[in-house]
């Protein structure tokens, strides 16, 4: 765990397309789509450890992902630009751009 | 009475006790029995915080939001701190943190929990079973504009809907526009505007009738 939050808000990043077991807060139908970091909520506890009574992890850092109605569901053809605001765990997200 | 009489009557309502007696009833009971049981709360205790959940209603938010309607500086603490700004007017929005999203003229805020059921319930009561139904969480972050229209709420083109999708220890609400023609109200007249749904983001408040 690193300190401090890594994404900060504007950034293009990727949710991982990762199907873990057991109780994870990461929406399928966020998996392997593509966002924008809106804000740095901060850190909060992991709640793929609360699950199971880890009271002792460490916490993660949590950000606000705005993703775009289109890109989730190209298929709909909605021209409207609509969006999708989700709450997701630093390490369910991957840079989609090298920082410079 | 005389038995034997032939008039059909209606199905009996079912009672509560009727329903199936689930295994997430039954667990809930065996945690509870246990605590109990163990001394680590009493009988008082946990109907006293029943109690306390149940009294939370969606007048308190309507408070908030009159209030940040009237008061700028207001309005600006409710967008950093919805539970602080809460505590200024006396409410108790407990201690999950609320985020408030504001309505634009150009944008709309509409609040969801795809995964479960979390809303702002120690702000603003218990959530409507629709917002809990399967139907609401998997729909309105795909086609939120035919959802708002089923609610009765046509958003012109131009308005973009943004939908949060609650997945995380935080609650929202929507902090709705004030409307138009409301100029001479007092904040409690403006807070009787404020309903619940406009404050999930499937109604927006509308002015009062003219007499």
């Amino acid at each position: 765990m690193t300190a401090g939050p890594i994404f900060r808000p504007g950034q293009r990043v990727r949710v991982r397309a990762w199907h873990p077991p057991g109780h994870v807060r990461t929406p399928f139908y966020l998996r392997g789509h593509r966002g924008e970091i809106l804000q740095v909520v901060g850190p909060m506890p992991n709640p793929e450890d609360l699950a199971y009574g880890r009271t002792d992890r460490p916490p993660v850092a949590v950000y606000r992902v705005r993703f775009a109605r289109r890109e989730l569901w190209p298929e709909d053809g909605d021209p409207h630009e609509d969006t999708v605001v989700a709450d997701l765990c630093e390490h369910w997200l991957e840079p989609l751009e090298t920082r410079a | 009475m005389s038995s034997g009489h032939s008039h059909p009557h209606p199905p009996k309502q079912p009672d509560i006790e009727d329903g199936p007696y689930s295994w997430h009833m039954a667990l809930t009971d065996a945690v509870a029995d246990l605590l109990l049981a163990k001394g680590v709360i009493t009988a008082d205790e946990l109907r006293r915080t029943l109690e306390t959940i149940d009294a939370a209603t969606p007048a308190q938010g309507a408070r908030l939001v009159a209030r940040a309607w009237c008061d700028p500086a207001f309005r600006a603490r409710v967008l950093e701190d919805v539970n602080a700004a809460a505590a200024e007017l006396g409410i108790d929005a407990g201690a999950i943190p609320i985020r408030a999203v504001e309505n634009r003229p150009d944008l709309h805020n509409v609040i969801v929990c795809t995964l479960c059921s979390c809303y702002p319930r120690y702000l603003l009561g218990a959530a409507p079973d629709w917002y809990k139904s399967r139907a609401y969480r998997s729909r309105v972050v795909r086609e939120p504009r035919a959802v708002l229209a089923e609610f009765g709420l046509l958003l012109p083109d131009e308005v973009r809907i943004e939908v949060h999708d609650s997945t995380a220890e935080l609650r929202y609400m929507v902090l709705p526009l004030r409307p138009a023609g409301t100029e001479g109200l007092d904040e409690e007249a403006l807070a009787a505007l404020v309903t619940r749904d406009c404050m999930i983001g499937t109604a927006v408040p509308l002015a009062p009738p003219r007499p």
